[in-house]
C-alpha cells in the first residue's frame, strides 16, 4: 500500500514538469525598452492566446548561442538578435532552418525572410543628440557628428564594429551606395578606423548596449551619440532631452532564430508563426518605433498614417537612409571586428 | 640480533601502514586537487593549442604576437591590478589600524561596515558608482554646489572610475586579514619597545609594522590576483576604453568561436600571474603570507 503511493508520487512528480515542458518555450532578447515593446506586443498576447508558457531572458547576442551550441548546454529557444549576426550565424551552423510551410511568411518584405531568421522589426542606426545642448537644430549628417567646431560636446559610439564603420566613411565623404565597394578591403576598413581615431578625444564611451545609449542620453552624460531610433523615443517619452534624424541613417531589421538543438525546436516554432502574423506586428509600432517586417501589418488599421510616418521603414524615412548589407558582414564581421578592437585598446 | 632483525621488519612494516593510512586519508584532498585543479588547468593549456580548424596549432599564441592589442590589455590589466592593491594598502591599512585600537565592541561594529558591502551584489555596487560619478552625478553636483570645482569633472567611463570601484570592492578582502594580523599582537610588544627606549614612531615600524606584514602580504596578494580577473566593473566604469584580459576573452570567444583563441590568453595571464609572484617571493617572504592572519 504504503509502496503504491510512493510510486504513485513520484510518478507524479517526474510526470507534473514534463507536462508543463510540453508547452514552454524560452526566449532571450535585448532587455531594455526594446524587450519590453516586444513583450508587449508580442509574447505576452501570443501566450494568451496559444497558451505556449514563454520565459524571457536577455542575453549577449550570438555569442551566447555559440556558447551554448558549441558545449552542447542550449538553453535557449528562440533568440532575438541583429540580421547580419544572425546571418552569420546561421552560415556557421548554430541556428536551425525555419519552416516556412509553418511561418507564413508570404506578405514579408522579402529581405527579412532569411533561411535560418525571420524579420521582427525594421530599425535604424541613427545619431542622436541632446536638444539641452543643440537645440532642435542638431546634426543632420555624419559628417555632422564629426564636427567638434560647429558642435562642440562629447559623443558616444558603438563599441562594436557592426553599424560602426559605415557612419564613419559617410563622414569622410563617400557617398552611401559606396559605402560597402569602400569597405570591402582592409584598408577601406583602415580608412574607417582612422576617421574614429580622429574624433576618438571627444567620444567618452564606448556603448555595448542599447539600454547603455539610451541611459547615456537620459542622463545627459554626453551631447551625442549613435544608437537605434526606438530606443530614443522612448527615452524622450522618459523625459530624455533627445531627439534624432534619419537622414544617412543605417536601415537595418532584427529577426528572431531557433539556436541549433534548442530543447524545444517544434514549439519554438509554432511560436515563431504566431508572433509573425499582422496583427502582433501592428502592434510593436505602439511600444516602440520600429516599423513591421510582415507588410500586411499595415493593412490591419492598427498602425495609424502619423505612427506609419515616424518609422524607420516608412518610405520617406527610409529613402534618406542606407540599407545594411548582411553579405558585407557576412564576409568581413570577423576581420573588421578584430581591426575594430584594435582601435579600441589604443 | 635476532629480535633486532624483527624488530626493524617490523617497524618498517608500521611505517609503511602509517604511510598508506596517511595516504588514504588525504586521498580525498588528492583527488579533489586533481579533479578540479589540475585536471581544468591542464585542460586548458591543451585547448590553447588547437587552432580554428580543430588541428593542433601555435595559431593562438602568434594572434598574441602580431596584434598590439594583447600587449596593451596586459598592460592595462597589471597596471589595474597593482593600482587597486596599492590604493587598497593606502586606505586599507590606516583604516585597520585604526580598528584594531578601538575596543572590542566598536571595532566589530567596524567590521560590520566593512562587510556590509560584501551582502550587495557586486553589479549593483558597480552601476551605483556609475550614478554617483557621472558627469550629473552626485559626487560632481555636490562638489560644484560647494564650490570644490566648477565644471563637471570626468570620474567615470575611464581609469579613475574603474579604479574607485575596483578598490571599494576591494577594500575587504585587505582589511580583513590586516585586521586579524594587528588584533593578534600582543600590545605588550609595544610597551616593552617604548620601555626600552623607542618613541612611538620607532615603535610602530620596528615592532608593530613587521609583525602586521604578513597579514599585508596575505591581503595584497589576495586583492591583486582577484584584480587580475576583474570583468563586470571594468566593462560598466571604464566607458568601453579599459579593457582587461577577461573582456578580451569574452570578445575572443565571440569573434573566432573557438575556446582556444580564449583559452590562450587564460594560459598567458596564467603563467605571467605566476612569474610575476615568483619575482615577488624572491624579494619578500611569501611564506608568511600564505600563513595568512598571524595567528
Amino acid at each position: 500500500m504504503k509502496l503504491k503511493t510512493h510510486l504513485i508520487l513520484a510518478t507524479a512528480l517526474v510526470a507534473t514538469p514534463a507536462l508543463a515542458q510540453d508547452k514552454q518555450v524560452t526566449i532571450a532578447s535585448w532587455g531594455g525598452s526594446y524587450q519590453e515593446a516586444q513583450s508587449k506586443a508580442l509574447f505576452e498576447p501570443a501566450e494568451a492566446k496559444t497558451g505556449i508558457k514563454i520565459k524571457q531572458e536577455t542575453y549577449g547576442g550570438m555569442s551566447d548561442v555559440r556558447l551554448q551550441v558549441s558545449s552542447g548546454q542550449v538553453t535557449l529557444d528562440i533568440v532575438a538578435s541583429g540580421s547580419g549576426s544572425a546571418a552569420r550565424a546561421g552560415a556557421e551552423g548554430l541556428l536551425e532552418e525555419l519552416d516556412y510551410s509553418i511561418i507564413d511568411a508570404s506578405s514579408f518584405i522579402p529581405t527579412t525572410r532569411g533561411k535560418f531568421c525571420v524579420g521582427g522589426d525594421v530599425f535604424s542606426t541613427v545619431y542622436a543628440w541632446n536638444t539641452e545642448t543643440y537645440g532642435e537644430a542638431g546634426p543632420q549628417s555624419w559628417a555632422d557628428f564629426w564636427d567638434v567646431e560647429k558642435f562642440p560636446g562629447k559623443r558616444a559610439y558603438r563599441g562594436k564594429v557592426a553599424g560602426a564603420l559605415e557612419p564613419a566613411l559617410m563622414a569622410d565623404g563617400v557617398a552611401p551606395e559606396d559605402v560597402y565597394e569602400v569597405l570591402g578591403s582592409e584598408e577601406g576598413i583602415e580608412r574607417a578606423l582612422d576617421k574614429i581615431r580622429e574624433l576618438r578625444p571627444h567620444i567618452d564611451v564606448f556603448w555595448t548596449s542599447g539600454a547603455q545609449h539610451a541611459q547615456l542620453m537620459k542622463d545627459g552624460e554626453v551631447d551625442m551619440t549613435t544608437g537605434w531610433n526606438g530606443r530614443f523615443d522612448n527615452a524622450a517619452k522618459d523625459g530624455a532631452k533627445v531627439m534624432y534624424s534619419f537622414n544617412q541613417a543605417l536601415l537595418d531589421y532584427d529577426c528572431f532564430a531557433i539556436p541549433k538543438g534548442a530543447p524545444n525546436k517544434a514549439v519554438a516554432m509554432e511560436l515563431l508563426a504566431e508572433i509573425s502574423k499582422p496583427e502582433y506586428q501592428d502592434d510593436l509600432p505602439k511600444y516602440i518605433t520600429y516599423g513591421p517586417t510582415n507588410l500586411a501589418a499595415y493593412e490591419t488599421g492598427e498602425i495609424s498614417a502619423d505612427m506609419a510616418a515616424a518609422l524607420p521603414s516608412s518610405p520617406d524615412n527610409a529613402a534618406m537612409q542606407m540599407p545594411v548589407s548582411l553579405e558585407w558582414y557576412a564576409e568581413w564581421e570577423t576581420i573588421a571586428a578584430e581591426m575594430y578592437q584594435e582601435m579600441l585598446t589604443e | 640480533m635476532a629480535d633486532l632483525r624483527i624488530n626493524e621488519a617490523g617497524l618498517k612494516r608500521d611505517e609503511r601502514l602509517e604511510w598508506l593510512k596517511l595516504f588514504g586519508l588525504s586521498s580525498p584532498a588528492i583527488l579533489m586537487v586533481l579533479v578540479v585543479l589540475v585536471l581544468p588547468v591542464g585542460w586548458l593549456f591543451y585547448v590553447s593549442f588547437i587552432g580554428a580548424n580543430g588541428e593542433f596549432s601555435l595559431e593562438n599564441y602568434e594572434r598574441m604576437i602580431n596584434r598590439k592589442s594583447y600587449a596593451r590589455i596586459f598592460t592595462t590589466t597589471f597596471q589595474i591590478s597593482f593600482l587597486t592593491t596599492g590604493l587598497c594598502i593606502l586606505i586599507g591599512y590606516p583604516l585597520a589600524y585604526f580598528l584594531s585600537q578601538l575596543p572590542p565592541r566598536l571595532a566589530n561594529l567596524g567590521l560590520i561596515t566593512v562587510l556590509l558591502p560584501f551582502w550587495t551584489s557586486l553589479l549593483v555596487r558597480t552601476y551605483a558608482w556609475l550614478v554617483l560619478l557621472q558627469k550629473r552625478g552626485l559626487v560632481n553636483d555636490w562638489a560644484i554646489s560647494l564650490g570644490l570645482w566648477d565644471e563637471p569633472i570626468k570620474i567615470v567611463h575611464n581609469m579613475t572610475g574603474t579604479l574607485i570601484g575596483m578598490v571599494h570592492i576591494m577594500l575587504p578582502f585587505l582589511i580583513l586579514p590586516v585586521y586579524g594580523a594587528m588584533r593578534a599582537i600582543d600590545l605588550d610588544l609595544m610597551k616593552a619597545a617604548s620601555n626600552l627606549g623607542a618613541n612611538p614612531r620607532r615603535a610602530f615600524w620596528g615592532v608593530f609594522f613587521p609583525l602586521t606584514l604578513p597579514g599585508l602580504m596575505a591581503g595584497s596578494l589576495m586583492v591583486f590576483i582577484l584584480c587580475l580577473g576583474f570583468f563586470v566593473t571594468p566593462a560598466v566604469l571604464g566607458g568601453g576604453k579599459v579593457i582587461m584580459v577577461s573582456m578580451k576573452i569574452v570578445s575572443n570567444i565571440e569573434l573566432f568561436v573557438n575556446w582556444g583563441a580564449a583559452s590562450a590568453l587564460g594560459v598567458v595571464l596564467l603563467v605571467l600571474t605566476v612569474v610575476i609572484l615568483w619575482i615577488a617571493s624572491k624579494f619578500l617572504n611569501l611564506e608568511t603570507a600564505t600563513r595568512g592572519g598571524g595567528h
